[in-house]
């Protein structure tokens, strides 16, 4: 288990980043924090001729809270790990649901080394990201020595392990904008062991409106399907009682659940047990995630009188 | 009096060294050597058409490709049968490389060697190997059915069939007033140590000796078996096992292919070569273990008193047999643990496998019986309406019965005769510590909660410190240090502790003092290996009567400096003195230099010691005709038979009523080894145990496909459970010495896994209702079995 033989390049911009990945071509791999990549060139699932390590590119290591007016999001830079998202104050105060996700990914030895934009590219149909990204319409930024795009989450995975990047484009920067309204938010999720990706993963974002009922609902799912799965809830719990709802008024939505989803078998768990968890675990989270945005409304409601 | 330390739970003395990163595992050896890789088959069955290198040629670093064709004399036969037997009448073990059939994914077919590990892997992925398939034989229900053979020379894929009996036991369950039926499985497992094996070998051609180190249990019979198959003198073979990453015995199989292969490219190519296997060359080429199929039928009487026990089962032991059939053996011997069934019946097949060898795993076998005879306690409890542990108690082996003869034969080949242990004590302690009485008010408390629990229990005895011997070797040095050795190996258990609190106990000296080594055939030649919980027992007892030769030798050349009488002298502090007479008193070191009349002074110490300084008579040899230089001594420890230990376990559980998930809420463990050498040692053991158990119940398994590829072989989906899956254990314990030994000590080594499969079965179905009659259980299969149970019998509670 030694790859076998590459170069290594270190670039320390985007520019110099760019450039050598288009110099490289097809045989060229961005190196994050390798904590997917290096297992893969172990095993020889990948061979690339050259690794571009983007640790020690100026300036991609941040995490920031932006308001540009179209609405306050969440931006990360491409060597952020997962670690520095994970314990950022203010990313928890204004979007709760990045670290309730991230506890999840794997374990802090792992999040401490890998990158959170580094996960969204590697596309991996158990990854929290992704399924976060999707369910706040979030997007990534490209670049390539020809210039930049903005993908968003539905364009940038193609496929389980797969995404719209082309060779040469180096991903500078996650976007996860923070949902308008009394909102709330809940992951939840069952793995087989504390760290593992999940059996089966669901984050909800439940909105209230003045009076505490729900307004709209809405999930994404991990290990679901090929790609994350969202789905709106909101049909089935629309005008309940965020905070006082009984158990069966959410279960409902996780009725709907099971009965959209189509998840595989595999050697952890069959596609019933799996659409059962979805079930199950779809109303757990719905019904936190509701309790949170009526606290939440409550905080400011609070705070404005 | 020297504070005694046989007893204290004193810490592990080789732990600074590991945890700051000091230890020497295989791979630390040799960094300028040669590396090897292999080119293994990716199929489950076929026969190899050719093998293609040209592509491979021109590879920078490449140093030589071996095929079977390349092997001279013994090194092309196939490798041994280690433990023949009787009912073994189709053994079968691989080629070091495969010569025209494959058996497994996983055997080797062709060995590179490069000049690094990178390029050896270059070369194999540019071998082309053409096979010609052949019908693969996955699972142990197509290998009864023999529908397709592995082999094609035995035939319905049976290595071996044993029956033992022990009255008609047939009869009895026929005659009972209560019959209990039940089909069961266990799934595949493996020792999984952390560290993979490796080899490293090194030529010396001018001395005409070759060196070998591998990740082994059981340097001395390496030694010889690589000796053998390379036709060199053992005299000329040095075998050493560095620190060992673990091996939970899949290290005492050998020669695996990799320690004939290794030195002898090393001896043809004249260069140091190394292999170190990788993770997932360990899960399809090394050796599994578990797999079974087993069916009871047990006869019981209004009491619950098993009148006559009939079991048979159908073990899986993969391709090939090369340790023999250990594991059913002790599967059908120590399934009996505590209890005395009226008669007992017990018959197996061991079945080949397209599939990795089956050879021992902790427990090795055990935990197998363990389920088939504790998920029978719980049958016959339900059958009755009982409490499990009454109808435990009812059939247990009382103390005033020990030594006790099951009329068996056992792994050693010896009686099956417990000599000591205290069933109903155990039981009632456990009872206590995990709160047996008052389970029931707690689940009551729990259902109010909306929350489902289950306790469960399971108990075993434990066949420890089998034959036929080890020995040791003690030196008192002159600067004072004990050197120790003894030839069996050391993968983390603690050797270097515990065997220095048992000689530094014996001679009167600090642990401090005391320096062990173990696994070195250059330091000590005759030893068995580190397997079946015999280290302490075999090694332990060996040590510590070599310590006693060193201590009389002592105290009668003391004796002659003191001029006193032996039996009036005591070593306390390393010093030996007269007792009750203060002042009359010589170091140990003093002593270590008396013994030694020298011809040379080299320093001062030797000074004293030269044959004209010494007084004694002059006509008399300066060494006596019976004695010989030096303060030490050798000595070996051979039982007549095995010692048994034995525990019982006890678990809560707590499932979900919505997601099936599983967790283990407590884990208690009462546990009898006799004489506690160390007991932070011994508890060690028993977490490690209980925690590869807990592997085994839950999480663990080897997932084959129809074809024979092992889909999990790697650490991500073969579910080896972290810290976080295992629980805290509580631990009480008793203490039956054993009468067999000097030390009155019995193993420990493998007993925290042998019940926890059957106690985590036994507390699922508490909490569920349901019985559970195969291991492991996930989640996933707890929900189909939730399901099918709801459909057969409607909801349950
Ligand atoms: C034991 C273990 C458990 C895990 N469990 C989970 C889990 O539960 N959930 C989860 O989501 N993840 C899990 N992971 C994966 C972890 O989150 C990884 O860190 C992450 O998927 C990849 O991030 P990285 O920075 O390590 O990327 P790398 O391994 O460096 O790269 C991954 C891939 O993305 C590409 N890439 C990386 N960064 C860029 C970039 N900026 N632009 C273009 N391409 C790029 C690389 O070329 C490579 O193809 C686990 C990993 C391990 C080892």
């Amino acid at each position: 288990m030694k790859p076998s033989a590459f170069a290594y390049h270190r670039p320390g911009t985007v520019d110099e980043a760019v450039a050598t990945l288009a110099g490289v071509g097809d045989d060229g791999k961005v190196l994050a924090g390798g904590q997917s990549l290096v297992p893969m060139l172990n095993m020889r699932l990948a061979a690339p001729a050259h690794l571009v390590d983007v640790n020690r590119v100026d300036g991609l290591d941040e995490v920031r809270v932006v308001d540009d007016g179209a609405g306050a999001s969440v931006r990360v830079g491409a060597a952020a790990r997962h670690t520095d998202v994970e314990h950022d104050a203010e990313v928890a105060a204004v979007l709760p649901l990045l670290r309730q996700a991230l506890e999840h990914v794997a374990h802090p030895t792992i999040r401490n080394r890998g990158t959170t934009v580094g996960s969204l590219v590697h596309a991996d149909p158990a990854a929290e990201l992704n399924a976060v990204l999707a369910l706040l319409g979030g997007s990534v930024t490209l670049r390539s020595t020809t210039g930049s795009r903005v993908v968003n989450a539905s364009e940038l995975v193609t496929g389980p392990m797969q995404t719209c990047l082309r060779p040469d484009e180096l991903a500078t920067e996650a976007a996860f904008p923070v949902p308008q309204g009394h909102t709330g938010t809940a992951w939840t999720e069952v793995s087989r062991r504390a760290g593992d990706y999940a059996v089966c993963g669901v984050g909800v974002l439940v909105t209230v409106d003045d009076e505490l009922r729900v307004r709209s609902a809405r999930a994404a799912y991990v290990s679901m399907g090929p790609v994350p799965e969202v789905l709106d809830l909101t049909e089935p719990v629309a005008g309940i009682a965020a905070g006082g709802a009984r158990p069966d008024e959410w279960a409902a939505a996780g009725r709907l659940a099971t009965a959209r989803l189509e998840p595989d078998d595999d050697i952890h768990a069959t596609a019933a047990y799996r659409g059962h968890l979805a079930g199950v675990l779809t109303a757990r989270a719905a019904r936190a995630a509701a309790e949170r945005a009526v606290a939440r409304a409550g905080d400011t409601t609070g705070a404005s009188t | 009096m020297t504070t005694r330390t046989v007893g204290e739970p004193i810490a592990r003395r080789e732990d600074p060294r590991l945890l700051t990163g000091q230890g020497r595992y295989l791979d630390d050896i040799g960094h300028d050597a040669l590396a090897a890789a292999f080119v293994r088959s990716p199929h489950a069955h076929a026969r190899i058409v050719d093998v293609d290198v040209t592509d491979a040629l021109d590879v920078d670093g490449l140093v030589a490709i071996y095929t079977h064709e390349d092997l001279p004399g013994r090194v092309g036969e196939p490798l041994p049968v280690l433990i023949p037997h009787a009912a073994l009448t189709e053994p079968r073990t691989p080629y070091a490389l495969a010569r025209d059939e494959v058996n497994h994914v996983g055997e080797a077919v062709v060995m590179v060697v490069a000049t690094g590990r990178d390029v050896a892997e270059d070369v194999c992925e540019r071998i082309r190997v053409e096979y010609d398939f052949l019908p693969p034989v996955v699972g142990i229900e197509s290998s009864r059915d023999a529908a397709a053979l592995v082999h094609d020379d035995v035939p319905g894929n049976v290595s071996a069939h044993l029956v033992q009996e022990v009255g008609d036991a047939r009869a009895a369950v026929d005659a009972a007033p209560h019959v209990v039926e039940l089909d069961l499985e266990i799934e595949r497992s493996a020792s999984t140590p952390l560290e993979g094996k490796g080899v490293h070998a090194r030529w010396d051609a001018d001395d005409r000796s070759l060196r070998v180190y591998t990740s082994t249990q059981a340097s001395t019979s390496v030694r010889a078996a690589v000796a053998a198959k390379l036709e060199l003198p053992p005299d000329r073979v040095e075998v050493i096992a560095p620190d060992v990453g673990g091996g939970f015995g899949v290290k005492i199989v050998h020669p695996w292919p990799e320690e004939v292969l290794v030195p002898w490219a090393a001896i043809r190519l004249g260069r140091e070569v190394k292999w170190t296997e990788d993770r997932r060359e360990h899960f399809v080429s090394a050796a599994h273990e578990r797999g079974q199929l087993q069916h009871v039928r047990a006869g019981f009487d209004d009491d619950g008193r098993v009148l006559g026990l009939d079991v048979t089962f159908w073990h899986d032991n993969g391709a090939y047999t090369p340790y023999g059939i250990i594991v059913p053996i002790v599967t059908s011997t120590q399934l009996l643990g505590p209890y005395k069934p009226g008669a007992y019946r017990v018959e197996f097949s061991s079945l080949y496998t397209n599939t990795v060898t089956v050879t021992p795993y902790r427990g090795a076998g055990r935990p197998q019986g363990c389920f088939a005879m504790e998920r029978t306690m719980d049958a016959i409890a339900a059958e009755l309406g009982l409490d499990r542990t009454v109808v435990r108690e009812r059939n247990f082996i009382q103390p005033d019965e020990m030594p006790y003869d099951h009329g068996l034969t056992f792994q050693d080949g010896r009686p099956l005769i417990y000599d000591s242990g205290d069933f109903p004590a155990t039981l009632a302690k456990l009872r206590k510590l995990v709160g047996w009485d008052e389970f029931e008010t707690y689940r009551d408390q729990a259902r109010a909660q909306g929350r489902r629990v289950g306790i469960g229990i399971g108990c075993y005895v434990e066949g420890t410190g089998v034959g036929p011997y080890e020995g040791g070797f003690v030196k008192v040095e002159t600067d004072g240090t004990v050197v120790v050795a003894t030839g069996l190996t050391t993968q983390g258990q603690g050797h270097q502790t515990v065997f220095a609190q048992v000689v530094a106990d014996e001679l009167g000296v600090g642990v401090d003092r005391v320096a062990v080594t173990t696994g070195d055939t250059r330091r000590f030649g005759y030893a068995v290996g580190t397997f079946a919980s015999r280290a302490a027992v075999m090694s332990g007892n060996a040590v510590a009567l070599a310590a006693r030769r060193v201590r009389e030798k002592a105290l009668r050349v003391a004796g002659e400096a003191l001029e006193a009488d032996p039996r009036d002298l005591e070593i306390v502090d390393g010093e030996v003195r007269v007792k009750g007479t203060p002042g009359a008193t010589i170091p140990l070191t003093t002593v270590a230099v008396l013994s030694n009349p020298l011809r040379y002074a080299f320093d001062a110490e030797t000074e004293r010691a030269t044959q004209f300084a010494s007084p004694g008579d002059p006509d008399q040899p300066p060494v006596a005709d019976d004695d010989e230089p030096g303060l030490q001594g050798t000595d070996y420890y051979s039982p007549p038979r095995s010692t048994f230990a034995n525990g019982m376990h006890a678990a809560i559980v707590e499932t979900d009523p919505e997601t099936a998930e599983i967790s283990i809420l407590r884990y208690c463990v009462v546990h009898d080894c006799g004489t506690l050498l160390n007991p932070r040692l011994v508890e060690g053991q028993i977490h490690g145990g209980v925690a590869q158990g807990v592997g085994g119940a839950l999480y663990e398994r080897m997932v084959y496909d129809d074809a024979g590829q092992l889909v999990n072989a790697s650490f991500m989906d073969f579910l080896m459970p972290y810290a976080t899956e295992v629980p805290a254990i509580e631990i009480d314990h008793l203490q039956t010495p054993s009468p067999l030994n000097p030390l009155g000590v019995k193993g420990a080594g493998e007993a925290g896994v042998i019940p926890v499969s059957a106690v985590l079965a036994a507390a699922i179905e508490d909490a569920e209702g349901i019985r559970v009659t195969r291991m492991p259980m996930s989640p996933s299969e707890l929900h189909h079995l939730r399901e099918r149970s709801t459909n057969e019998e409607g909801p349950r509670r």
